[in-house]
């Protein structure tokens, strides 16, 4: 387990950089771990998705699935990989501040 | 980042239920993490993206050693279905049925609908020349997301460079 600053705040993250403490997270610390994955800019559309995870996992524990996540936040799957390119399900996740999703679908 | 040229190509050569799932699981895990997926179809497994087949793939019970007769719910530990018991009507359909169910629970789509989701991910599906041909198809008869009937040799160069996973 380490730590690091982030837009002037402490977290703690895992080795792959992932937080292991949700309730550290907010939206700035979202916009500056959007950045690190190549995201400049986060849109409406990209925070209804964030939402939706923070939601989801405050209920479940979890990280929510690609797919968990095209039901529940009401996102199209082409929709969902044109927001976050190259790898939404690790990039959604650590944006959100949650671990890695456990489901395979 | 690391894996950005990562590619995974699939081999789908069974049109059976339980075959038909391997590559559609990895296949959509590969793309959530940023890997690009080919899937090329041959032999029964043309049934996956047969349009009047996708919906009806099923599992046999008959010569499939891992199908104990705990899974009908019944506590009989390690002993099989009798082969002899699953050539009775109904028992292919049953078995079918069962998976359907058991997949269900766990929110897993059945295969048209993950078929769609791997292609809206960017998933690239193509037919085998040689066996659509030996089937009597067309491209029509394929699911929409099903980019052309192309070779082996076609196959070969597309996936340069991926690793080729044969199911």
């Amino acid at each position: 387990m380490a730590t690091r600053t982030i837009s002037g705040k402490e977290i703690q993250v895992n080795e792959e950089g992932f937080m292991t403490n949700p309730s550290e997270w907010d939206q700035e610390i979202a916009v500056e771990l959007a950045r690190e994955e190549g995201l400049t800019e986060l849109t409406a559309q990209h925070w209804k998705i964030i939402d939706y995870c923070r939601q989801s996992a405050a209920m479940s524990g979890a990280a929510p699935t690609l797919r968990n996540i095209t039901n529940g936040a009401g996102v199209s799957t082409k929709d969902l990989f044109v927001l976050f390119p190259k790898g939404p399900a690790k990039k959604v996740a650590k944006i959100s501040g949650l671990g890695k999703p456990e489901g395979c679908v | 980042m690391a894996d950005e040229n990562r590619k995974v190509a699939f081999i789908c050569s069974k049109g059976n239920l339980d075959m038909a799932y391997p590559a559609l699981i990895m296949g959509w895990a590969a793309l959530g993490n940023g890997i690009d997926v080919t899937i090329f179809f041959t032999f029964w497994g043309l049934d996956m993206i047969n349009k009047n087949r996708v919906d009806h793939l099923e599992l046999a019970p008959v010569a499939n050693t891992s199908m104990k007769m705990s899974m009908m719910g019944v506590n009989t530990g390690n002993l099989g279905i009798p082969n002899v018991m699953g050539i009775l009507p109904g028992m292919t359909a049953f078995a079918t049925k069962l998976m359907k169910d058991k997949m269900g629970e766990l929110e897993v789509p059945p295969v048209r609908e993950y078929l769609q989701m791997l292609v809206d991910a960017g998933a690239k599906l193509y037919a085998c020349k040689m066996t659509v041909d030996m089937n009597d198809l067309k491209k029509e008869d394929f699911i929409d997301g099903v980019l052309d009937i192309v070779t082996a040799g076609d196959f070969m160069d597309m996936t340069e460079g991926s690793q080729i996973i044969f199911i």
